[in-house]
């Protein structure tokens, strides 16, 4: 096995950061106490719940007011979608959204089909991108909702929200986006970007995992998914998990502080890895040369299966993940993938190296190193190659 | 989720490649599902002298391509005939639930040039060896048939 590890899968999940470790612990032995609770042990645990929800507010520029905490990025997305949906059910039952998102969009709304509720697929570009105009004619007088992430997790496509809020308010409809991959990763402002909720998730920024938070603006009306003991101002009940509440705030704001270091450096090592896979016949690049998030290298190889990419690379110690169909429990491709064009074959040979600001240019190196021989191992072993090179198809 | 079998079958597999003296080959599987398998057998006076393999698919259709030539090397044809999918998976010491039907695959490939072997030789095929072909029936292919 290799002697080193490179993990290439922080679009999966990222090493909670230095900064965050240390902001959490006194929350576990000293400051544990119920935020709820009235004496000292209490108010310094529901301070650090206060600290916490401006450092998030200022990081995407709300207010501390509009920033509830909630278990994941998951439940942000359950709770706008399904909450909107009942908020708005007399003006109408009709929502937009994009074909590339993430299941826990995906999935809600399927669910809220089997309620009645009826949902419009943008359809996606090639490079993941989608049409403005096709937004604004598939807006009806009972669409109670648009909701489009800000940046694709498979192929690291921004896409373009401060638009389609816009569209969205000069047509009287409610935006959410979920910027669970997005967050800590390019600049965030709510107001500027027309944005009326928004998701994120603490573990996809060197923050911890099992915790997330919703950005509501003022003024619109969620529904409580949680009922209880009415914390977060009755919106989402459930005793704060202070610590990593506390520890998403500092990872966020430590993220989105080095910004303006962070984002072309981590680009550039992106940059390296797409410029070197280029140079493999029958390979491409999947989602927006451009517009893409700084961490994410996302590939198609043909006649290579992608989860035999990803077990090959694991045994030289590279962390990285494939939208295969073979690489998940459901046996199909990729949503995202089949919503560019890929045809299947090709979407089944797909790679993702999502790197960080903890990446080195050793690291880049090592994987523009490995990733070419084990290639052409898996080709050679291939028939479908055989009958590529033959010109059979 | 493997166990270190399949991890070794697929890292270190037997009997990979073309064969180029091989008398009976079959393919089953296509792109669309993710695996697809080539069989190559050397057969002489009845015995699998020589076999080997070409697969495009994920780590377990690769282990099973490997661990299935291994059970019919040195075999009669007789004998080749009554592996099942099954045994591949055992010899594996298992497979996750979802890859189950990479060895059914495997099973698939070896009779599907076990077939060949008849046809070339002008043989009536055994009545096991009728519906050799990947027919689309598994669950990988039937489901992408109707999903997107």
């Amino acid at each position: 096995m290799a002697n080193r590890t490179v993990y290439a899968d922080n679009a999966a999940t990222t090493a909670v950061s230095r900064t965050a470790v240390e902001a959490m612990l006194p929350y576990f032995t000293e400051n544990y106490g119920n935020p709820s609770s009235l004496y000292s042990v209490g108010r310094s645990a529901h301070r650090g719940l206060d600290e916490a929800r401006a450092k998030v507010a200022k990081a995407i520029g709300a207010e501390p007011v509009e920033i509830y905490f909630t278990g994941c990025g998951t439940e942000s997305d359950n709770w706008a979608l399904k909450g909107i949906a009942e908020a708005k059910a007399a003006k109408g039952k009709h929502i937009i959204t994009s074909s590339i998102e993430h299941h826990a969009i995906t999935h809600t709304l399927d669910w809220l089909k089997k309620k009645g509720y009826e949902v419009t697929y943008l359809k996606a570009d090639k490079l993941g991108g989608i049409d403005l105009e096709e937004l604004k004619a598939a807006i009806r007088p009972d669409t109670i909702l648009i909701s489009v992430m800000m940046a694709n997790n498979e192929i690291g496509t921004i896409l373009p929200v401060a638009e389609i809020g816009r569209i969205a308010h000069e047509h009287g409809v409610l935006f959410h986006t979920d910027a669970v991959q997005a967050a800590g990763h390019i600049p965030i402002d709510v107001k500027a970007m027309n944005i009326d909720m928004l998701s994120i998730s603490g573990h996809k920024f060197h923050g911890p995992k099992g915790v997330g938070a919703m950005y509501i603006r003022k003024g619109v009306r969620v529904p409580q998914l949680l009922h209880g003991g009415g914390q977060e101002r009755n919106q989402r009940s459930g005793t704060e998990n202070v610590p990593e509440i506390v520890g998403m705030a500092a990872a966020l704001e430590e993220a989105v502080a080095n910004l303006p270091e962070t984002m072309p450096r981590v680009s550039k090592m992106r940059d390296r890895l797409i410029e070197a896979f280029k140079t493999i016949p029958y390979s491409r690049l999947t989602g927006d040369p451009v517009n893409r998030l700084p961490g994410i290298a996302s590939f198609v190889f043909e006649c290579v299966e992608g989860e035999s990419l990803v077990l090959s690379l694991d045994r030289e110690g590279i962390c990285a993940s494939s939208g295969s169909a073979c690489s998940s429990v459901s046996l199909d491709p990729s949503h995202v993938l089949l919503a560019i064009g890929l045809p299947h074959e090709v979407a089944h040979g797909s790679l993702r190296l999502s790197i960080t600001d903890t990446t080195t240019d050793e690291d880049i190196d090592y994987i523009i190193e490995k990733l070419p021989p084990i290639i052409e191992r898996l080709r050679s072993m291939s028939p479908l190659w055989e009958d590529r090179l033959n010109g059979k198809f | 989720m493997y166990s270190d079998k399949v991890m070794d079958h697929f890292s270190n597999p037997r009997n990979v490649g073309e064969l180029p003296d091989a008398n009976a080959i079959g393919q089953v599987g296509n792109p669309v599902c993710g695996d697809i398998m080539k069989i190559y057998m050397k057969i002489e006076n009845g015995i699998i002298e020589k076999v080997s393999f070409k697969t495009f698919g994920c780590g377990a259709a690769i282990a099973t391509s490997s661990m299935a030539t291994e059970l019919v090397k040195g075999k009669s044809v007789e004998e080749a005939l009554k592996l099942t999918n099954k045994a591949v998976a055992e010899a594996l010491d298992g497979l996750p639930p979802q890859k189950l039907h990479c060895s059914v695959l495997a099973e698939e490939g070896i009779r599907a040039c076990l077939s060949d072997y008849y046809k070339r030789n002008g043989l009536e095929p055994p009545p096991e060896l009728q519906d050799v072909d990947c027919t689309g029936h598994c669950e990988t292919c039937a489901k992408n048939g109707t999903e997107h």
